[in-house]
């Protein structure tokens, strides 16, 4: 299979002044002081995105995956290096961007798909698909600048979609819009996928990748540690960043909380993870039956906040369940010393498959993680019933003869 | 791998997404830091019609919320119009026939030039939400300045031509295919300057300013409200080409030439009987002048492109 997307020993250095004139002026009398940093976003980074595939991009702010982004689109140039990109590519940076209040939705989607490299006949073809997608009907010759931010982001995503790219790059786009809206937009990547075209994904959302990606990479210092399936690379993103320098796996947090964490390394290692059927020699679980993972672990100083996170992920990577002890009703101060938690299912609700099991200690919050075991233990579950479906739950039926007939008064 | 061996290997490739997606040659695009101007007219060629878009998106947004709207794309070519006549015709003197003909047939190419090139070079910095998020060739940007300044000059062109009608002041019909190369010539320079400077001035901020000026001194080097054959000509004696170094001034006088077309004026005042307004060079001479800019106006074009795309790869980080 040819490679939609090559990226070749790609490097991007950029530079940072400390006090830089953008005037003649100061050009010519600091000519010779200005100074700066080099900052190494990006380090001779190489892979091929095949046609087809679903690439995910993971690593945290300051990684180099927007970098690495705009270099794919062409808004930046690599310093060094060379990236080809076969066929349309359709860039979704930020949704709208290029749009002109001025004009209206009908002029803008001309304007933004001859922007994304569609011709006017294209356009034309696709015009209705796009207003339909966006549910902008009644607003379409409206001018722009009267949208919602909610309606700017559906007409950028609507039009980006529908210019039927052969590759589709999306920023961490999906994050905007409204929960229904994010799904049409998954569906309508899903159908991307089906048709054979290739996406590269960034997203802040582990999730999101494990359940859309077929690989992903991981970025971390714009150097890329590690490439492959999407569970391995968030298992790797979440361990090695832990590891690397104690950073959390959350993106959004505030350099300070790195600087802390730092500090505070090793206040809590989980040291084992075990479940109720793992010492079994045929480690089979029946649908139904109680199960319990249990989490051995040790303090070393003292927690003021602090939960164990308990996830369940499908064969797909799709995440089933995510509570924490403090939803749990239990105190969130940390015993000193060896503790073991463990999370008791009275009755296992899920029919056959594989489950994989992650634990891990984080603060309240969720922006800072002590420790994280990603995907420990797996579970593999049959389900002898004859019931239909992925759950198990307690049910019973109950047939009665006679009573009144109710009838139903609309 | 050889971008056209990836093309080519394509239909053969037979897998399953290809069923789906109808075999098609992709063009392969290179974001690199080196790409060669062959290729980026390629590429600009390719977004052509996003250029006409930006022109129409530009020309609309403009006057969009203003009362007089598209008219006042003529107020200020009309105000200076009016003044160098006022000044130069109604208080100077100079006494030549139909002199408002005159000015407007030399303003009419400087107008252009100078709006276009004064455009393209803010251009590229007042669209920084663009230039950061979209990938396009960016150079469309700046022709996107030319054409537009090409479309008001249009505008103008239709109010000249009322000028003539009620004046009753004809054209040399016989080089009104002289426009053209003139023309042609105009736009190149000033897509080359434009380009040029667009992406300067990402860099040094003082360009746009620095160039306002250049064009104000370069407008009195082209002889809109005087005569270069009467006023210029006869003081530089032998070294009149040093005058004609300045691209505008041929292209100015072609225009004049053509659209006003008397080259020897039978002036108003008892004094002067008359005087030779314009050269007296053939239409050939004219034509040669004009082909000779529309050559180096490529050539400019070509290191403008070069040098534009060795700074392009900087502008979303410099904005």
């Amino acid at each position: 299979m040819a490679a939609a997307v090559e990226i070749d020993n790609v490097s991007k250095t950029f530079k940072l002044y400390h006090e830089r004139g953008t005037s003649l002026k100061e050009r010519l009398v600091k000519a010779r002081q200005s100074r700066y940093d080099e900052l190494k976003a990006l380090q001779g980074i190489s892979f091929d995105v095949e046609e087809g595939e679903t690439i995910g991009i993971l690593g945290r702010n300051g990684s180099g995956k927007s970098t690495l982004l705009k270099c794919i689109c062409g808004v930046l140039q690599p310093t060094s290096g060379e990236i080809r990109v076969r066929g349309k590519l359709a860039g979704l940076l930020e949704l709208g961007a290029g749009f002109q209040p001025e004009l209206s939705g009908r002029d803008n989607i001309y304007l933004n798909g001859s922007m994304l490299g569609l011709t006017r006949k294209e356009i034309d073809a696709v015009f209705d698909d796009i207003v339909g997608f966006a549910e902008l009907e009644s607003f379409i010759d409206n001018q722009v600048k009267f949208y919602s931010s909610g309606m700017y982001v559906r007409l950028g995503f609507a039009v980006a979609v529908n210019v039927d790219p052969d590759v589709l790059v999306i920023d961490e786009v999906l994050a905007v819009g409204d929960e229904k809206f994010q799904r049409k937009c998954i569906a309508r990547i899903k159908q991307f996928q089906e048709m054979g075209r290739t996406i590269i994904f960034v997203s802040h959302s582990a999730d999101q990748v494990r359940t859309i990606c077929d690989r992903a990479v991981v970025l971390q210092t714009g150097e890329m540690i590690g490439m492959g399936t999407p569970g391995s690379a968030v298992r790797l993103f979440r361990e090695r960043l832990l590891e690397s320098d104690g950073a959390p796996p959350a993106e959004d947090t505030a350099p300070s909380v790195d600087q802390t964490q730092k500090e505070e390394k090793f206040q809590l290692r989980v040291r084992e993870v075990f479940t109720s059927v793992s010492e079994l020699e045929d480690p089979v679980l029946e649908s139904g039956d109680p199960f319990s993972v249990t989490a051995v672990f040790r303090v070393k100083e003292k927690i003021d906040s602090m939960v164990f996170v308990l996830e369940i992920h499908g064969a797909k990577g799709e995440l089933l369940l995510r509570t924490d002890t403090d939803q749990l009703g239990l105190s969130t101060e940390a015993p000193m010393g060896e503790g073991r938690i463990t999370f008791d299912f009275p009755s296992w609700p899920l029919n056959d498959g594989r489950y994989d099991i992650s634990i891990g200690a984080q603060n309240r919050l969720g922006d800072v993680t002590f420790d994280w075991r990603e995907n420990v233990a797996s579970l593999e579950v049959i389900y002898h019933g004859r019931a239909a479906g992925l759950l198990n739950l307690p049910l019973s039926a109950s047939l009665t003869a006679g009573g009144p007939i109710v009838r139903k008064v609309l | 791998m050889n971008p056209d061996a990836a093309a080519a290997s394509l239909p053969a490739d037979g897998h399953e997404a290809e069923a789906v997606v109808p075999a098609r040659i992709k063009p392969v695009r290179v974001v690199s830091a080196r790409v060669s101007v062959r290729d980026r007219v390629v590429e600009i060629w390719r977004t052509r019609e996003l250029l006409s878009y930006l022109i129409s998106t530009e020309i609309k947004v403009k006057y969009k919320n203003s009362a007089l709207g598209m008219l006042w794309s003529m107020v200020a070519p009309a105000m200076s119009l009016m003044i160098f006549w006022f000044v130069f015709g109604v208080v100077l003197k100079n006494a030549y026939p139909s002199f408002v003909i005159y000015l407007f047939s030399g303003l009419l190419f400087w107008n252009f030039f100078s709006t276009a090139v004064s455009s393209a070079t803010r251009v590229i910095v007042d669209r920084a939400g663009i230039v950061k998020k979209v990938s396009f060739p960016r150079e469309i940007l700046a022709l996107s300045s030319i054409g537009t300044s090409l479309v008001f000059m249009f505008f103008q062109t239709a109010v000249l031509i009322a000028f003539m009608v009620v004046l009753q002041h004809a054209p040399d019909w016989h080089l009104l295919p002289l426009l053209i190369p003139a023309l042609l010539a105009t736009t190149i320079i000033a897509a080359g300057l434009g380009i040029l400077l667009s992406a300067a001035n990402v860099y040094l901020r003082d360009m746009s300013h620095l160039i306002e000026i250049v064009l104000q001194a370069w407008f009195w080097a082209c002889p809109v409200v005087y005569s270069f054959w009467s006023q210029i000509n006869p003081r530089l004696g032998g070294f009149f080409f040093i005058y004609l170094m300045n691209p505008m001034a041929p292209i100015v006088l072609t225009s004049q030439r053509v659209i006003y077309g008397h080259t020897y004026v039978h002036l108003t005042t008892p004094t002067h009987p008359g005087v030779q307004l314009l050269p007296t060079w053939s239409g050939w001479t004219y034509l040669a002048m004009d082909s000779f800019l529309v050559v180096a106006g490529l050539v400019l074009l070509w290191i403008a492109l070069a040098v534009f795309g060795r700074l392009e790869g900087n502008f979303a980080e410099e904005l």
